[in-house]
C-alpha cells in the first residue's frame, strides 16, 4: 500500500473477496545520515500515514517493511548505471522485477502469505491447463500490463490485481470516496518516485560523471560539443546547442548516445524511425511459446503509454560473426511500421492480443533510414 | 484480548489514575490564579507534586513537571549544558535513548558541544574506569555527564552512583535518564543528589500514569537554562500553565509504583525467568542480551537476538498470533532500525537486526508468557525462512 488510491481500493476488494489481508507499505528510500531520519520520495511519512489510515478503515493490520537497501542497489543504482552506459532504463519495471514481485513476494511467502496483491491495472487469467496468463486491464487507458511484463509464470501464480476489471480510474476514485478513504482525491504520481522534484536530468547530473565530448552527425562530422553524453536521451531535440543549422534547415534530434566514446549522434527526425529492435535479456510471461525460434505475429509496445504496433518476433542466434565471443540468443522484433522514440535500455513488451507474452530489454536498434557505412562500422 | 508484552513502550493506565484524571478535569481553575478556584487547583497540583517527590526521595520543590520523558531529558541536558558555558564537552555512553542521542547531537551541530561517547561493555554497562579516564583527559572542559539509569532496550542497570561520585570530585553535574528504571528499581534522589546527580528524568506513562506528563527531578542546588520562556512557573525553569489533572493522575501511579515494589519485582522476575527459559528452549540459538546478573537488569525486561531472523518479521508474526512485543525502542514511521544499543555493545548488524524485546508489567500473567511461548515456534520457523530476504546479500 503506497499511500495512493489504487492500492487502498485493491486492498479493500481483496478483503471483500474473502482473503485474509495484511497491508504492507514499502519503505524504499531513506535519507543518508542518521538512521532515524524519515523516508522521502515514494515513501514519505505522509504517504505511509495515508496508507495506514486506509488500512484502518478497511480494518486490516498494517506494517512498514524496509526494502530501502535492496531498492537502492537493484533500482536506484541500476538506474544510474544504465544512464551512465547510455541507455534509458525503466525503474518501475525494475522495481516490479526485483522488489515487489521478487524480494517482497519471497519474504511474504516465507512468512506464510500466499500472494501479493497490488493496485496495478492488469488482469490474470487461468488457461484450461491451469497456467496463469497476464492480460491487459479491461480499461486500456489505464492498462499497466506493460510494467508487469517482467513477471514469470511462478510470480503470476502468487500475484493478484484486484483492479484489473475496473472500467476507469474515476470508478476507483468514486469507490474510494464511498469507502471513506482520505486518498480518494489524492493526485496520481507520474514521476520517478525517488526523484521527488521530477528533475530527472538534474538528479542524474549529480550522480553520473560527465565529461565534455563531441556531437556528431550520422556521417561522423563534428557539429559541436556537449557537457556529458549521459545527459542525452534518444529523441531529444532541445538543449543540443549546435551553432550551425542543418543543411536542410530542419531541426536535429539525438539519434544515439555512445558512452564509450562519449559522443552524441544527431540527425533528422526521419532517422529516429526504428525498423528492428532486439535484446538478449528477455523473459516469457506465463507459459513460453513452444517454438519461439519460428517467427510469429504479435504486437510490440515500447513504452508504458505507447500504442502497440503489429510486429513479427523471433528468437535468433546472437552470433553475428564478429568474433567477439558473445554467443547466445536474443529476441528480435520487426515492427510492421517503424517505431519512434526507442532507445537501448527501454523494455519492449510483446503481446498476443490482450495477453502479455514476454519482454526484452532493448540493447540494439536498427534505423529505418540507412546509415553511412563508416558510421555503421563504428556502431557495430 | 491480545497478549500485551510491550510494557516498556507504555503500560496500561491504572484504573485509579484514570478516575483521578477525569475527576480532576471537572474542576475549573488555573493553579496560578489568585482566587479560590485557582487555590483549589494549586492545592491539587502541589499534593500531586509531594506524592511524586516522595516516590523518588526528593523535595517537592525539586519536581519540575514536564510534558514527558523527552522534554525532561532535553531540559536536563540542554539546560545544564547552557548553564555550564563556556564548558563544551558532554560525556555520554553509547546506546542511550534517542531522546539523549539526538539532543547531544543537536548541541554538537548548533551549540558547539563536543561529545565524548563512552564505550559499553558486552552487557551494555559503562565502566566507571572508562568515565574516570574521560574526565581525566579534559577535567576542566566538561559541561555535564548524562547517562541512563537502566537501558530502555536491553534493561541493563548502570552504576549511576559510582559514576556520579567520580563526576562530583570534579564538580561536574550529572543528568540521569531514569525513564525506563522509574517504578522498577528504587530511586533515592536524596542519596543521588548528595552524590553528585543534578537532575533525573522520569515519565508517568511508563508506570501506569497518563501519556503527556513527566518530570525533571532537579536538585535545588542545580542551575539550568530553561527551554520554555513565559509565565515563570516552576522555579522559572518550565513556564506554561500546569496540567493539574495529569499531575494528579501521575501521582496516583507514582504512589502505586512504590507499593510492595520488592514483592511485585519478585513476581515479575519469575515471569521473566519463564520467558527466558521458554524462549531458549524453543530457540536454542537465541542470545539473551543485557547484564545476566539479576541485580543489574530491569526485572521485567527480556531482550533477545535471534540470529538469521529479522526482528520485524518475528514481531509481525507474533502480532498476527495475538502477541504484542517490540524490536526495541518505538520507531519513526514504523520502520524498524537495527538496534543502536546492540551495536554499541559490539554486536554485529545481523544480531542487531534480529532483536526482540519482551517486557512485562503489572498486568502480566503466566498466561501471557504461555501464549508467547505457544506462538514462538511457528513464528521463528517462518521468520527464519524469510531470513534477511530484504537485505542486500553479503552485508
Amino acid at each position: 500500500m503506497s499511500g495512493g488510491v489504487d492500492s487502498a481500493v485493491a486492498a479493500a476488494r481483496a478483503v471483500e473477496a474473502g482473503h485474509e489481508v495484511v497491508g504492507v507499505h514499502l519503505a524504499l528510500s531513506r535519507m543518508p545520515g542518521t538512521l532515524r531520519t524519515g523516508s522521502r520520495g515514494c515513501c514519505t511519512v505522509e504517504d505511509s500515514m495515508d496508507a495506514q489510515r486506509a488500512a484502518n478503515i478497511i480494518g486490516i493490520p498494517y506494517y512498514v517493511w524496509d526494502f530501502s537497501e535492496r531498492f537502492k542497489l537493484d533500482v536506484v543504482d541500476d538506474f544510474i548505471a544504465e544512464y551512465a552506459a547510455g541507455r534509458t532504463p525503466n525503474p518501475c519495471m525494475r522495481c516490479n522485477e526485483r522488489i515487489k514481485f521478487a524480494a517482497l513476494l519471497e519474504k511474504a511467502i516465507d512468512l506464510g502469505f500466499d500472494a501479493v496483491a497490488t493496485g496495478h491495472y492488469a488482469t490474470i487469467l487461468t488457461d484450461a491447463d491451469g497456467n496463469r496468463e497476464l492480460h491487459r486491464a479491461s480499461a486500456w487507458a489505464k492498462d499497466q500490463s506493460y510494467v508487469l511484463g517482467v513477471l514469470t509464470q511462478d510470480q503470476l501464480a502468487h500475484s493478484m490485481f484486484p483492479l484489473g476489471a475496473t472500467p476507469s480510474k474515476a470508478e476507483v476514485r468514486a469507490e474510494a470516496a464511498e469507502r471513506g478513504f482520505s486518498v480518494a482525491t489524492k493526485p496520481d504520481s507520474y514521476d520517478i518516485c525517488f526523484i521527488p522534484d521530477g528533475d530527472t536530468r538534474g538528479w542524474l547530473a549529480e550522480r553520473v560523471p560527465s565529461a565534455t565530448g563531441d556531437i556528431l552527425d550520422r556521417d561522423g562530422n563534428t557539429l559541436g560539443r556537449h557537457e556529458g553524453a549521459a545527459a542525452f536521451t534518444v529523441g531529444q531535440r532541445k538543449g543540443l546547442q549546435i551553432g550551425t543549422p542543418a543543411a536542410d534547415g530542419k531541426p536535429r534530434f539525438v539519434l544515439e548516445v555512445r558512452p564509450i566514446t562519449n559522443t552524441v549522434v544527431v540527425g533528422p527526425k526521419e532517422a529516429l524511425a526504428i525498423k528492428e529492435i532486439s535484446g538478449t535479456k528477455f523473459t516469457w510471461c506465463g507459459v513460453a511459446p513452444a517454438h519461439p525460434e519460428i517467427a510469429f505475429d504479435c504486437d510490440v509496445q515500447i513504452r508504458a503509454h505507447a500504442d502497440p504496433v503489429p510486429a513479427v518476433a523471433q528468437v535468433v542466434s546472437t552470433d553475428r560473426g564478429t568474433g567477439d565471443g558473445i554467443d547466445g540468443v536474443e529476441l528480435r522484433i520487426l515492427p510492421a511500421t517503424p517505431l519512434t522514440g526507442v532507445a537501448p535500455g527501454q523494455t519492449a513488451v510483446v503481446y498476443l492480443g490482450t495477453r502479455v507474452l514476454g519482454q526484452c530489454t532493448i540493447d540494439r536498434t536498427v534505423s529505418a533510414v540507412p546509415v553511412a557505412p563508416s558510421v555503421a562500422a563504428a556502431h557495430a | 484480548m491480545a497478549v500485551y508484552l510491550d510494557h516498556a513502550a507504555t503500560t496500561p493506565m491504572l484504573p485509579g489514575a484514570i478516575a483521578a484524571f477525569t475527576e480532576a478535569m471537572t474542576v475549573v481553575g488555573n493553579p496560578a490564579s489568585i482566587h479560590s478556584q485557582g487555590q483549589l487547583k494549586k492545592r491539587m497540583l502541589e499534593e500531586a507534586r509531594e506524592t511524586v517527590a516522595a516516590s523518588v526521595g526528593c523535595d517537592p520543590i525539586e519536581v519540575v513537571f514536564t510534558a514527558g520523558g523527552t522534554e525532561s531529558v532535553n531540559l536536563g541536558i540542554k539546560g545544564l549544558f547552557w548553564a555550564r558555558t563556556p564548558r563544551r564537552r558532554i560525556l555520554v555512553p553509547g546506546g542511550e535513548h534517542h531522546a539523549t542521542v539526538d539532543t547531544v547531537e543537536w548541541l554538537e551541530r548548533h551549540e558547539g558541544a563536543v561529545i565524548d561517547w563512552l564505550p559499553l561493555d558486552e552487557h551494555g554497562r559503562v565502566a566507571p574506569a572508562v568515565l574516570a579516564r574521560a574526565i581525566a583527559a579534559h577535567p576542566d572542559e566538561i559541561a555535564l555527564v548524562t547517562l541512563l539509569a537502566a537501558n530502555n532496550e536491553v534493561g541493563t542497570i548502570q552504576p549511576v552512583e559510582e559514576i556520579a561520585a567520580l563526576a562530583a570530585t570534579h564538580g561536574i553535574p550529572v543528568h540521569v535518564d531514569a525513564v525506563a528504571a522509574y517504578g522498577h528499581v528504587p530511586i533515592d534522589f536524596g542519596v543521588l543528589s548528595r552524590g553528585g546527580v543534578s537532575a533525573v528524568s522520569v515519565s508517568a506513562h511508563k508506570i501506569g500514569g497518563p501519556v503527556g506528563i513527566g518530570a525533571l527531578i532537579l536538585s535545588r542546588r542545580a542551575t539550568v537554562e530553561p527551554l520554555l520562556h513565559g509565565g515563570g512557573q516552576q522555579r522559572q525553569v518550565r513556564s506554561g500553565t500546569q496540567d493539574v489533572a495529569a499531575a494528579v493522575a501521575f501521582a496516583v501511579a507514582a504512589a502505586a509504583a512504590g507499593d510492595d515494589l520488592p514483592g511485585e519485582n519478585a513476581r515479575i522476575a519469575r515471569l521473566r525467568q519463564a520467558v527466558v527459559d521458554g524462549v531458549l528452549a524453543v530457540v536454542p540459538t537465541a542470545l539473551l542480551n543485557g547484564d545476566p546478573d539479576p541485580a543489574r537488569h530491569l526485572p521485567g525486561t527480556a531482550h533477545f537476538s535471534f540470529p538469521g531472523c529479522e526482528g520485524d518479521s518475528l514481531l509481525f508474526l507474533l502480532d498476527a498470533a495475538g502477541v504484542a512485543v517490540s524490536t526495541g525502542s518505538a520507531c519513526q514511521a514504523g520502520i524498524p532500525e537495527p538496534s543502536h544499543v546492540l551495536r554499541a555493545m559490539g554486536r554485529s548488524e545481523v544480531e542487531a537486526r534480529g532483536a526482540l524485546r519482551i517486557t512485562l508489567g503489572r498486568t502480566s500473567t503466566m498466561a501471557d508468557v504461555d501464549a508467547l511461548l505457544a506462538a514462538l515456534p511457528a513464528a521463528h520457523a517462518h521468520a527464519s525462512r524469510a531470513g534477511m530476504a530484504d537485505r542486500v546479500p553479503g552485508r
